[in-house]
């Protein structure tokens, strides 16, 4: 299911350009002044500061005001952020999403453009301008809640685009529903709660932050013990037992059969 | 090939372990054996059984293990449904499960559900047993599609061996149904959906449809009943049936006896091989045990239907990639390839032609298939028996109409994948099912053509071969200067392989007793001239004589063997 | 292309055929079902070869080289031993490896059982194929196939058979017995038809179950599975709620009324909504309810792409437009999905203004 996207193609082709402005903008000392905040923030990393906000702004203005408008307020390349919230910001920068790398029905996950202390300064810097969904705290993404509710939930609300297992699946046009196999807690309270993409809210209302939990402890539940049956032949269901039927129960079969009738030497 | 002729050396020479000459035996195991055999003689007269059958011969080839294949897997499927049965409830009474696996502690689900969890989880060996009977049952019905592959490809349902043809089909049928009721059993999410679609399938019938779901499901659906009904198809009538069916399959069998390959030595009034006791016996009783381990194995290293992760069936929820098992998809592939919008109103009645079209398609599909030995035997009006098999080569349009068959059928069953592919492939759902559409149409055509061009080359291959021999890649110069390369001839045993086979020519229309021509006529002439006007007659022993003749020229005047060059 | 490679060397085709036996001597000609039967189209000359007969067979290593033959046998009796070994195994795997709570104990017991299992089949299948293969003689036999026609005698005697006992019954004589005893044949299965009525309780109309489900004016929208009611408050845009109606969850035909009443429950900006005459009202802010089962063939659409406002069956791949009415933009569905006219009561939870306005489902043939 891992869709790689060529290397070549991760930054978005205005980003170049963007960054030439910016560096005419900000020369020599503005550069050390980046590097030194952005040192700094390491340790106020969790708490919203001014300096982060700050910093946050400028990354803003650097990657992401071309396409989303300088107050937010989106152009007809990218959609407004207004009310996104950080934790939108944190799922669509920290998976690597954003900045976007080619025009596709999706954007697609990637390696991460920016450290987690820039990501969560253009977090500060969205959720300055206009509140909405915190990053959630570290006890909201502990497993330890009830994989039954977790697993029932999920089989009503996710698994029509996830499947059952999590394997991922198609949507219309291209789209598609990612493998949530190893992908971070964080994320995917994130995604629930903000609805990246084509993907519908789940806001605390529909599942609240307790549902939200179970959800993950099922997920990891799954992951963390593998199929008492064995190999799950990526979890697809019987299209890929019937692909391994057909090439290798088939495939071994028919081989002993030529032994089995060849002549011995 | 050895020239060593077997009498030069004397079997028993060989070894002396197993050189034992039989003599009157006289201790206590053979004094036994002798009376027990003579027991069960006075009271069956067994012996002339052994003597009718005991050394009945049965050719070797890998193609003909097909058919044992489906039977073997068939027993494992009987051996450990067995098992199951012990253990599973075929109701769908509301209980809250309360087994080992802990994501579905305290979850609402059907007694069927709880007991093959039960059977998974909380009985050693349970898990092993229902996935060995879930893999064997998908081995079944593809050593069958495979084995009706090869009868077709090689004409053997030619006559006399027609009818065993329709009755392997009714198996292959009925080897479905039982697979589709064994995969609703569960009552899992999956295999309800399964149902649901079938629910939704029947409602769209013209008529008859809205009352025979309502009886079939004994009410709305999915109903309380289903999981029971379907268990007794499962488990009695149509085992049963499939027993006898597989019964005087395999007895025209025993009467037809095998057909062969064409060979030396093999005529269409001989059967050469192998006889059942010993070697025959050995092999296929050794290759029941392999069908079982190759079973056994895949079943102990990948997981087949884990229903713990799809959870009770619940009409809400549903997974992405939700598909039947392998051998439905091409019925669920042509559900998926009906263009948008096909339906009508009759009167007051709704008309769902998006349901009628693909059930109308397979169904014709499946006659088709059904009937093709009577129309194939009518087209060529050969009533003679046919004990040898064709090579598909031989056949073009044969092989050509099977090709065009198998592209339509795996068109069908790609498009039940459809989503898996454009996940996969990064592709467009619209754009697979789009392309498979075209391909559905285009896809055979195609197929038709390629297979009887590539079947006609290679026929003109052989023709090539037989008369001039191979190339043998080494090159002399003559004495003139001239650079030729050594064909070397073949031997009689591999040109009368080659060479003896059936052949057929289109039919010329001539008027009957009143001078009148029938329309039956003419469409047999229209069918055999499209059989038959593509055709590469083989070689006549002038043709070969004359070859030769150019050979011996050459050689007797080169001292080499080479190509006459027509 | 090839039209008849051979043309004029095909032409002595005979349509007394059988003469071939005077090209060759080793196997005589085909006699089986030959002897009278037509070939019909077949091209029947006398122009073919002989053939040449079995060739001789091929020692094999084993038949040649004792030493060989030793290691054969050898080989089989220990695939024998293997296979006791393997069932010893397993038997040993069953009690060493129990199944407890925890998944990988069950993991291991399955591979392990398994594997045993597996070393005991293919040990004794290995052994005997080879068995058959290196030491039992592999000379071909040859037998003779019979017409599977009957012989003339053996069908005159049946045809006499049958004759008498037509005479001694009358069978064909006296037509009323006859015609009678067919027509009683015909009519005495259908009270057997008959009973399959009881399939399904008696008391319903089929298509009048299909045509209403729980849904009645003031039934508030509830959360699936929870049951707890749904503000319109709740509902943000580009949300997706699974819905069913209250009360649901304490009906005894549960699943029944669920496979009708499950609602997908979305909100979108009502700006992108197309609505036609008369269902103005049917929304609540953007808010819309639509029932969840495909008018194809029945499963949930339930994949909502809360951008371009599909609605997508995982299925088939029916594709509806939330934007204009759930209309259907691709795959094999006919229908649009029905829409739940909704609103909210006092309290400000969402309820359905009455039942869908036409049955929901798959097609059926007495909807009109």
């Amino acid at each position: 299911m891992a869709r790689k996207p060529a290397k070549a193609n991760r930054r978005h082709p205005l980003a170049t350009v963007v960054l030439i402005a910016i560096g005419l903008a900000f020369t020599g000392g503005g550069y050390a002044l980046f590097t030194s905040t952005a040192t700094a923030q390491t340790d106020t990393a969790s708490s919203t500061s001014q300096s982060s906000v700050d910093e946050g702004k400028k990354l803003f203005a650097a990657n992401c005001q071309t396409c989303h408008g300088m107050a937010l307020e989106g152009t007809p390349a990218g959609p407004s952020l207004l009310g996104v919230g950080a934790a939108s910001v944190d799922f669509q920068v920290g998976t690597g999403r954003m900045p976007l790398a080619t025009d596709g029905p999706q954007a697609m996950q990637k390696p991460p453009q920016f450290t987690e202390e820039q990501t969560q300064a253009l977090a500060d810097y969205v959720a300055s301008l206009s509140p909405g969904p915190a990053i959630p705290t570290a006890d909201q993404l502990t497993a330890n809640g009830n994989a039954t509710n977790g697993g029932e939930l999920f089989r009503i609300n996710c698994a029509m685009c996830h499947n059952v297992a999590g394997a991922g699946g198609a949507l219309t046009e291209g789209k598609f529903a990612p493998d949530l196999t190893g992908v971070d807690s964080k994320y995917i309270y994130e995604a629930m709660l903000t609805g990246p993409q084509n993907m519908p809210v789940f806001n605390d209302h529909n599942i609240t932050p307790e549902d939200k939990r179970d959800i993950i402890t099922y997920l990891k539940y799954l992951q963390n013990n593998p199929s008492p049956g064995g190999f799950e032949l990526g979890n697809l269901g019987p299209v890929a037992e019937g692909l391994f039927i057909w090439i290798f129960g088939i495939g071994a079969v028919v081989a002993l059969t030529v032994w089995l009738t060849a002549k011995s030497n | 090939m050895s020239t060593i002729q077997r009498s030069d050396v004397p079997h028993e020479v060989v070894d002396p372990a197993f050189a034992e000459t039989p003599k009157i035996a006289n201790t206590p195991a053979s004094r036994f054996t002798s009376a027990a055999a003579n027991y069960i003689d006075e009271r069956t007269s067994i012996s002339a059984v052994v003597k009718e059958f005991g050394r009945k011969i049965f050719p070797d080839h890998w193609s003909f293990m097909l058919g044992e294949v489906a039977l073997y897997s068939f027993i494992v499927i009987l051996l450990t449904g067995t098992f199951l049965t012990f253990f599973f409830q075929a109701s769908m009474a509301e209980v809250t499960y309360d087994g080992t696996y802990l994501p579905l502690k305290g979850i609402d689900m059907s007694a069927a559900m709880n007991s093959t969890l039960h059977i998974s989880f909380d009985i050693r060996g349970g898990l092993l047993m229902r996935q060995v009977h879930h893999w064997a049952a998908l081995l079944f019905v593809a050593s069958i599609g495979l084995h009706m592959l090869r009868i077709f490809f090689t004409g053997a349902f030619r006559k006399p061996r027609e009818l065993n043809w329709v009755i392997g089909f009714v198996l292959f049928i009925l080897a479905m149904a039982e697979g589709f009721t064994g995969y609703s059993l569960p009552d899992d999410l999956l295999s309800g959906n399964g149902l649901r679609i079938i629910d939704g399938l029947v409602k769209g019938l013209p008529v008859i449809g809205t009352w025979t779901s309502y009886l079939l499901f004994g009410g709305e659906f999915p109903g309380t009943e289903i999981v029971g009904r379907l268990y007794t198809l499962h488990i009695l009538l149509l085992p049963a049936i499939l027993v006898a069916a597989l019964g005087v399959h395999l007895l025209l069998l025993v009467i037809n006896k095998h057909t062969q390959f064409a060979g030396p030595g093999k005529t269409n009034d001989n059967v050469v091989g192998v006889p059942i006791m010993p070697v025959f016996a050995a092999k296929a009783g050794g290759f029941f045990f392999i069908v079982f381990g190759v079973i056994v194995l895949m079943a102990s290293f990948f997981t087949i239907n884990p229903i713990w992760e799809y959870g009770p069936y619940d009409p809400s929820p549903i997974s992405a990639g939700t598909q039947p098992d392998w051998y439905i998809g091409f019925a669920d592939g042509a559900l998926r390839l009906v263009p948008s919008n096909w339906g009508f109103m009759i009167g007051p009645w709704t008309f769902s032609l998006n349901i009628v079209a693909p059930v109308v398609v397979l169904g014709l599909f499946i006659v088709v298939v059904l009937i093709y030995p009577f129309v194939e035997g009518w087209v060529t009006g050969d009533k003679r028996e046919h004990h040898i098999a064709d090579r598909p080569r031989n056949a073009p349009t044969r092989t050509a109409i099977g090709a065009a068959g198998v592209t339509f059928y795996a068109v069908l069953w790609a498009a039940a994948s459809s989503d898996l592919i454009a996940t996969h492939f990064g592709l467009s759902i619209e754009g697979v099912i789009r392309s498979l559409q075209i391909l559905l149409i285009v896809g055979p055509i195609i197929a038709y053509q390629a297979a009887k061009r590539v079947s006609l080359a290679l026929q003109k291959k052989d023709r090539e071969i037989a008369l001039h021999g191979y190339e043998s890649g080494r090159i002399v110069r003559l004495p003139g200067g001239e650079y030729i390369e050594v064909h070397e001839q073949l031997s009689d045993y591999e040109r009368w392989r080659l060479l003896s086979f059936e052949d057929y020519k289109p039919l010329m229309l001539r008027p009957d007793a009143k001078g009148r021509i029938s329309a039956g006529q003419r469409t047999r002439a229209l069918l055999s001239n499209w059989f038959f006007e593509d055709r590469i007659a083989p070689v006549s022993a002038t043709e070969l004589e004359q070859s030769h003749g150019d050979h011996g020229a050459v050689e007797a005047g080169e001292g080499h063997a080479v190509e006459s060059g027509h | 292309m090839a039209h008849d490679a051979s043309s004029g060397k095909d032409t002595a085709a005979t349509s007394s055929g059988l003469d071939v036996g005077s090209v060759g001597t080793a196997i005589e000609p085909s006699t089986v079902g030959h002897a009278e039967a037509d070939g019909g189209l077949a091209v029947i000359t006398t122009d073919t070869f002989t053939n040449p007969g079995l060739p001789p067979t091929r020692m094999r290593a084993t038949d040649l080289d004792p030493k060989k033959a030793r290691n054969a046998q050898r080989a089989v009796y220990t695939l024998f031993y293997l296979s006791i070994a393997g069932s010893i195994f397993a038997l040993a795997a069953y009690m060493a490896f129990p199944i407890s709570d925890d998944l990988n104990s069950i993991r291991l017991n399955t591979v392990f059982l398994g594997l045993g299992i597996t070393l005991a089949l293919m040990g004794i299948g290995l052994g005997a194929v080879h068995w058959a293969k290196t030491l039992m003689s592999d000379e071909e036999g040859e037998d003779i196939r019979h017409p599977v026609r009957s012989n003339d005698a053996t069908r005159t005697a049946a045809v006499q058979i049958f004759d008498e006992a037509n005479k001694e019954s009358g069978f064909g004589r006296r037509t009323l017995i006859r015609n009678s005893l067919i027509g009683a044949l015909v009519a005495f299965p259908l009270p057997a038809v008959i009973l399959f009525r009881g399939l399904a309780p008696e008391y319903n109309n089929p298509a009048a179950l299909l045509e209403t489900t729980m849904w009645k004016t003031g039934t508030r929208l509830t959360l699936d599975p929870s049951g707890l009611p749904v503000k319109a408050s709740d509902v943000t845009i580009g949300s997706a709620f699974h819905i069913i109606p209250e009360g649901l969850n304490d009906v005894p035909d549960r699943l029944e009324q669920k496979a009708k009443a499950a609602v997908l429950l979305m909100r979108v900006n009502v700006a992108d909504l197309t609505i036609s005459p008369g269902r103005e009202t049917w929304n609540y802010d953007g808010i819309v309810a639509y029932s969840k089962i495909c008018t194809h063939v029945g499963c949930p659409v339930a994949l909502f792409e809360q951008q371009t406002h599909h609605l997508l069956c995982p299925c088939h791949q029916s594709t509806f437009d939330v934007n204009n009415e759930c209309a259907v933009i691709f795959g094999p569905a006919k229908r649009p999905l029905p829409q739940l006219p909704i609103t909210v009561d006092g309290e400000g939870y969402l309820i359905a203004q009455s039942d869908f306005t036409q049955p929901v489902g798959p097609s059926f043939w007495e909807r009109s």
